[in-house]
């Protein structure tokens, strides 16, 4: 996972709150098997116009989309952001688009966890912090500031500096950029002392015990064929 | 002294170590797979070398993209044919037990966990999806992942979590007819909001709760993320029992005995603390309709399309007005007058043998308007097997609705069965997101005897005003 200490760039303002990982990336880019190359697919049905002679082509009045956010790392937007279904491919795509770093002022909880697994920063800031920023990022084109996570803090050039709290294990798993599993595994020894008593319980048993797959063992193969 | 909720012995009795400034780590009981967020995780432990540390305690099934038709063992969709070839794949080379597309026992996965005995209460239970809080109905820690995660708990059976905070939402009373377990969830999320309960895990209590049956339950509970939650749970009771008992995976013999005491001192102590707590009048309760893009914009059946001028906030005006335009809806329209092109009953909140017997209650005896296109999709091949068993796939197609094979089908439109841009539905799904059920589509959530009630009628209707046609037998529809 990509580090993540401090990060200067320019801020995109999504003025829209309880943005759902629906929109984020729609479900018809969660049938691939990789975890790469979700970028283009981001906020599909917002950055497109959807009827009329033009379908398809960029909705000039979506934030995306707008020339002086092209190169946009930061995202600033309404509250609850990355509601609704658990799919990590939400993270996958706003990494894959290029961005670092999220600032809202709240998250839900899935989709925070899965930022985290990715390097993605998520900032929670007061609502009024965030509308600062908003307002900023609407009225000054090309509007950039530095996130720095190692000072919890957020910088403009124009003097503004705002703080944030964060947890302080997230923090260091994000400024070291830690794999969780490799974290977890160094307590194998609980684990296995833990698991010897648990496994007493019923809980595993009766299991199924028809082989890896419960069922006629058809194949697609030999329905094609048929 | 020591008084504990319901969830703070399930976690207590999974916490492996707590170390100090780290996430407890939370042993897993059991890890549900599915064919959409798994496969970069069985990737990630190739890559690692990693092994899968408990396939025991491992289950797999198809159920996002499968197709509902007859003939489903041909995918035309040749990237969700490969991503379901990859499930295959995975769990013959780890070991997983797989609930293909042809087993009698298919289905979606928060349906066919409970149903097979899998699921059980006191347990902590995993899945790459976000309404796993549906097992929380019997008692479980259950709650949704991301892939990441899945790729931890197959290399290590557990998860780094912070201990979420407690939330007790009674719901004391009666619940008056044709108000149904779907009510009290799109209740409760209309008055704390979709963020509502955020960080917390939520206890289902009250008198409303214990009267409703496993299924109904199952449904509260799996709209626990739509308030933001984290998991939602209900208290094991002889409702609980009764359901488990005999199931294939279910405790035998003595084991049997043994577990239902264990189960019974799950409860949460009385005098426990909870962070929050709420309680709601369950008379107050009625059938709702959801107007919006996300659940917490819904209002009762006999009450009108909200005003933006009416909100709380710019914010909020903000959202309601975006939201009105993608719905195409009218300020102060009635919601009874909304006419709908297509009915939806299925998906893991609304697809079990109860929801299909309330929807073929209200359905016997009259015919699908004709503007309208109406399906059911059950939630397994053992809900769908029951239902022809009682003839109430009868009920449905001789009223013009389709019976189709199980699977989550409309209520993401993973596989072919998707709205057309601007085509207006009543479903019985739990997420009303701008084009959830196909770009464009519009959304309206409903409990299954609502969903009915609106396919007849071809326009959103009181389903307490009902009149029932052949009510104690199916088998008089002309």
């Amino acid at each position: 996972m990509k580090p993540f200490r401090r990060h200067k760039a320019i801020v995109a303002p999504l003025d829209r709150a309880n943005v759902d990982t629906d929109q984020i990336i729609p479900k018809q880019f969660l049938k691939r098997i990789e975890r790469t190359g979700y970028g283009p697919f981001l906020f599909f049905d917002w950055r497109r116009i959807q009827d009329g002679p033009d379908a398809g082509k960029p909705e000039p009045g979506f934030v995306l989309n707008h020339p002086v956010h092209k190169d946009a790392e930061i995202l600033v937007a309404g509250k609850n952001f990355g509601c609704g279904s658990s799919r990590e491919h939400a993270a996958w795509a706003l990494n894959d688009y290029g961005f670092r770093c999220v600032i809202a002022s709240s998250f839900a909880d899935i989709f925070h966890s899965n930022a985290g697994k990715n390097g993605l920063l998520l900032v929670t800031l007061p609502e009024e912090d965030v509308q600062t920023l908003m307002n900023r990022a609407k009225e000054y084109p090309g509007y950039q500031i530095e996130v720095s996570l190692e000072d919890q803090t957020i910088r403009d050039d124009e003097g503004l500096v705002l703080s944030f709290s964060i947890d302080p294990f997230r923090r260091d798993c994000l400024l070291q950029g830690l794999d969780d599993i490799g974290l977890s595994l160094k307590h194998e020894t609980a684990l296995d002392k833990f698991e010897a008593t648990h496994d007493k319980d019923f809980w595993t048993s009766p299991r199924p015990d028809s082989g890896p797959t419960v069922g006629p063992q058809e194949t697609y193969e030999q329905a094609k064929a048929n | 002294m020591s008084q504990k909720t319901l969830f703070e012995k399930v976690w207590d009795s999974h916490v492996v170590v707590a170390p100090e400034g780290e996430p407890a780590l939370l042993y897993i009981d059991l890890h549900l797979l599915h064919e959409v967020t798994s496969p970069q995780a069985f990737e990630g432990l190739r890559l690692a070398g990693r092994k899968v540390r408990r396939p025991d305690r491992c289950v797999a099934t198809v159920d996002h993209n499968v197709p509902t038709t007859a003939n489903r063992l041909v995918i035309e969709d040749a990237i969700a044919a490969r991503q379901m070839d990859t499930l295959r794949a995975n769990c013959v080379d780890f070991g997983i037990a797989l609930y293909d597309v042809q087993s009698k026992e298919q289905g979606i996965v928060h349906v066919i966990g409970p149903e097979l005995g899998f699921t059980k209460p006191g347990m902590t239970i995993v899945c790459g999806d976000s309404h796993t809080s549906t097992h929380g109905a019997f008692g479980a820690l259950a709650f949704g992942i991301g892939t990441s995660e899945v790729e931890h708990v197959l290399a290590t059976q557990c998860l780094p979590q912070s201990r979420p905070k407690t939330f007790r939402i009674s719901v004391e009373g009666e619940l008056g007819p044709a108000v149904t377990a779907k009510d009290i969830a799109l209740g409760i999320i209309g008055r704390i909001g979709t963020d509502g309960a955020t960080g917390h895990v939520i206890e289902y209590a009250g008198s409303a709760i214990r009267a409703l049956s496993m299924e109904g339950r199952m449904t509260v509970c799996n709209m626990s993320i739509e308030a933001g939650a984290r998991a939602g749970m209900i208290a094991p009771d002889e409702t609980t029992f009764r359901y488990l008992k005999g199931r294939e995976f279910s405790p035998k013999g003595g084991e049997w005995e043994t577990a239902v005491e264990e189960w019974k001192s799950l409860a949460t102590d009385p005098g426990a603390k909870f962070d929050r707590e709420l309680v709601i009048r369950a008379e107050e309760l009625a059938p709702f309709v959801t107007w919006g893009t996300n659940p917490g914009m819904v209002v009762p059946v006999t009450e009108r399309v909200p005003d933006p001028a009416a909100s709380h906030s710019a914010a909020e005006r903000n959202a309601w007005e975006r939201a009105l335009e993608y719905m195409a809806l009218e300020p102060g329209k009635a919601i009874e007058d909304v006419a709908i092109d297509r009915v939806f009953i299925g998906s893991c909140t609304n697809s079990r043998i109860e929801d299909l017997r309330s929807a073929a209650k209200v359905v016997s005896g009259y015919h699908v308007h004709p503007k309208v296109r109406a399906m059911v999709v059950p939630g397994s091949q053992q809900v769908k097997k029951q239902a022809e068993e009682e003839g109430l796939d009868e009920v449905f197609r001789t009223a013009g609705f389709e019976w189709r094979e199980p699977g989550c089908s409309m209520c993401l439109g993973m596989n072919p069965d998707i709205l057309s841009p601007g085509e207006r539905c009543a479903s019985t799904s739990n997420r009303n997101f701008e084009g959830r059920q196909g770009r464009g589509g519009r959304t309206h959530l409903v409990s299954p005897m609502m969903a009915a009630a609106a396919a007849v009628s071809g326009h959103f209707t009181d389903v307490r005003k009902w009149h029932f046609n052949a009510v104690e037998s199916y088998e008089t529809v002309s």
